[in-house]
């Protein structure tokens, strides 16, 4: 399509619901003067305009598609004969879900500790330091990047030639000058999992940096100030003042990387496909979607299976908005 | 100044370390973008900075070329394509002896015509009879390369493997996938606020629920339901109208919750006021509510964006990956299939993608950075 074609339905697309919006409430009004004073009447007709685009579209995208994909999970690739739990049953017999079970963990454990450990400690750092905000807009940076843009940043990184022609990936060229022997990183079973989570934490770590530069500022000088008075190491002050000060900051930031490892999608469909071991929940489910015309029971299961990862994190998000709401 | 102690130059050693690492891999696929293809398939991107050194094999013109001077035929020409900078500094007629002949020496072929090569790539061939051979000969010389910058990756990209067109599409889903959540959520999110109606708590708590609800959770159904759609009115399933709506219901939980967040923070003795004075909830939320929130309108608009324009799997499964509707993670994914060893591709379509978020970035951080914590640290 030309740019001329896709600007105009752009701008169609767009206006269609600033339109909406302005036409219906000014219907409102013109018919309130005309008619009644019913308020109670009115300000029901209002609140459904305000809510009802967003309700449909939260109802059509999000609310049916949960309950239809966990429907869906018991029924076979078309979605139309009941099959029970079989659908489960596969799926813990198959090698390929008990592999992606296993990377999952190993990316829920590795990847959310150590962003959120560099984060926490470059902010420590940065935080002391003249340049110090140059430096974490750098580290940050990444964070606007693609995840394809840095698989490709990445494979680039780790690419790989025969030992005697000149290494153009930078780790392998480290490799030889320290005198090993190259490697074909992304291939080495167990390993080339460390590799890709490499490039999620690359990403991540600047989230954590924000967050927490922005939580250190709340600490109150003057805490610090008594501690280094009373002689206390900054390594002392860091363990013993600064973590449990962030403590509620480390727990969002933990989960919020949780979920999106949960979801880790790009990377591996990028890097690998999930050949080699790396295969991950989500890419195997979106696998699934299309392999052999598309098999929705294993997909939906898949799915679910993700979904049962983020429902502790979900109950706890309620819980404290409910607590919040009572303040 | 602050005294230089071991634990200050320890934490700027420590930090640098960080830095270089961060940004290292970035700096190498730009470097790499901006090489000629084909030294960047045979050495290293931190070799780009200084002279190097190079053996390679050209070939003279043939017959066609030839000019009579006197009793002797020439051939006069330069070895070089296009002036690329390089030096040679020897040169040799023979496979087995690659460097046989300084620069300006003469060197005499087996068929007594000689050939005496420059150091800028001019040679001249001597022959005392006719030039016969429509081929030349194949000449070896070793050259010093001073760095050398290209734009040639990026042209080749942009209108050869269809990047730019990519690029546009790219442009086409975000931005309406960005505006439409924005209008609708900030009128959600004000009745969220501000209205009083029945089951208002069950909504929020559905929203916040939703929040986390993981993307593959919602992808079969609503493409089954796009699928009927399509077939049903004939109109193709994937189609940018249909991204846009599925973009704006996996945003909308996280654009309504930050709007919300922002909005219960405004004082609500203004709002009643307003409401006091007969304004109907419209007037306050367009006059009102609307100049106050720009600022994280802009923060909104800048996480929806660059989540939409990074976004891989929703453009796999709602787009088709026909040219006219492809995006650029798509296409970026897609090359690295088919064109997995041409890294002058790679490294360029990647910055190309890149370069959209990366001025969002450097001239939005603050509003970036603002959305971010608002997201996540509440209150």
């Amino acid at each position: 399509m030309s740019i001329f074609s896709l600007a105009i339905t752009v701008l169609v697309g767009v206006l269609f619901f600033v339109l909406f919006f302005h036409l219906s409430n000014f219907l409102l009004d013109y018919f309130r003067v005309k008619a009644s004073k019913n308020f109670a009447f009115e300000n029901s007709i209002r609140v459904i305009i305000f809510i009802a685009p967003a309700f449909i579209v939260l109802f059509v995208f999000i609310i049916y598609p949960v309950f239809e994909t966990i429907r869906l999970s018991f029924y076979d690739k078309v979605g139309e004969n009941f099959v029970g739990l079989f659908n489960y049953t596969w799926a813990i017999n198959d090698p390929d879900f008990r592999r992606s079970i296993i990377n999952n963990l190993g990316w829920l454990i590795v990847v959310p500790t150590l962003s959120t450990f560099f984060g926490l400690v470059i902010a420590n750092l940065a935080d002391r330091i003249w340049w110090g905000s140059i430096a974490k807009s750098i580290i940050f940076m990444p964070m606007a990047i693609s995840f394809v843009g840095a698989g490709v940043i990445w494979k680039f990184m780790y690419d790989y030639r025969g030992p005697g022609d000149q290494q153009i990936g930078l780790l392998n060229a480290i490799a030889v000058a320290l005198g090993f022997e190259p490697q074909a990183w992304l291939t080495i079973p167990l390993w080339n999992n460390l590799f890709l989570m490499a490039i999620m934490i690359w990403i991540q770590t600047g989230l954590a940096l924000v967050i927490f530069s922005a939580a250190l500022r709340s600490i109150p000088n003057e805490t610090l100030d008594a501690a280094r008075i009373d002689g206390a190491s900054e390594l002392k002050i860091f363990w013993s003042i600064i973590i449990p000060y962030l403590e509620q900051t480390i727990l969002v930031i933990w989960t919020i990387i949780t979920i999106l490892v949960l979801k880790v999608f790009d990377i591996i469909y990028a890097m690998t496909n999930g050949q080699w071991q790396t295969e991950v929940l989500a890419n195997l489910m979106y696998d699934w979607m299309f392999r052999g015309g598309g098999d929705s029971g294993r997909g939906s299961v898949l799915a679910f299976c993700i979904l049962i990862g983020v429902i502790p994190i979900l109950a706890w998000n309620l819980y404290r908005h409910k607590q919040e709401q009572k303040v | 100044m602050k005294k230089l102690t071991f634990t200050s130059v320890f934490s700027q050693l420590l930090l640098l370390l960080f830095v270089i690492a961060w940004i290292v891999p970035t700096f190498g696929l730009f470097i790499s973008s901006l090489r000629d293809k084909d030294v960047l398939a045979i050495s290293g991107w931190w070799t780009s900075f200084t002279t190097t050194e190079v053996n390679e094999i050209y070939r003279t013109k043939g017959k066609e070329d030839q000019i009579k001077e006197g009793d002797y035929y020439f051939i006069k020409s330069n070895l070089f394509d296009e002036n690329q900078g390089k030096e040679i500094y020897r040169f040799g007629i023979t496979s087995k002896n690659i460097d046989e002949y300084e620069v300006g020496e003469t060197a005499l072929f087996k068929d007594e015509t000689e050939i005496t090569v420059f150091e800028n790539g001019d040679y001249f061939w001597k022959s005392k009879e006719e030039f016969k051979k429509k081929k030349g000969k194949r000449i070896f010389v070793s050259a010093k390369s001073p760095p050398s910058f290209t734009l040639d990756n990026y042209k080749e990209v942009l209108l050869k493997e269809g990047l730019g067109q990519a690029f546009l599409n790219t442009f086409a889903v975000a931005l309406p996938a960005t505006l439409i959540p924005l209008i609708i959520c900030s009128y959600f999110a004000y009745a969220l606020t501000w209205m009083k109606f029945y089951g208002r708590d069950l909504l929020l708590a559905t929203i916040i629920a939703s929040l986390v609800v993981p993307l593959q959770m919602c992808l079969i159904p609503v493409l089954t339901i796009y699928n009927d759609f399509g077939a049903l009115f004939g109109v193709s399933a994937k189609s940018y109208p249909g991204i846009w709506m599925a973009h704006t219901g996996f945003g909308l939980a996280s654009t309504t919750f930050l709007l919300w967040n922002f909005l219960k923070t405004l004082p609500s003795e203004m709002i009643e006021a307003a409401r006091v004075d007969g304004a109907t909830h419209y007037d306050t939320f367009i006059k009102i509510v609307v100049p106050l929130s720009i600022p994280s309108f802009a923060s909104i608009f800048i996480l929806q964006f660059l989540w939409v324009w990074n976004d891989l799997l929703v453009g796999l499964v709602f787009l088709d990956k026909h040219p006219s509707e492809i995006i650029l993670t798509a296409k970026l994914k897609e090359l690295l299939g088919s064109r997995g060893e041409n890294w002058e591709i790679l490294t360029t379509g990647a910055f190309v993608s890149m370069t959209v978020p990366l001025f969002i970035f450097f001239s939005l951080q603050r509003y970036f950075i603002r959305g971010l914590v608002a997201g996540s640290v509440k209150g």
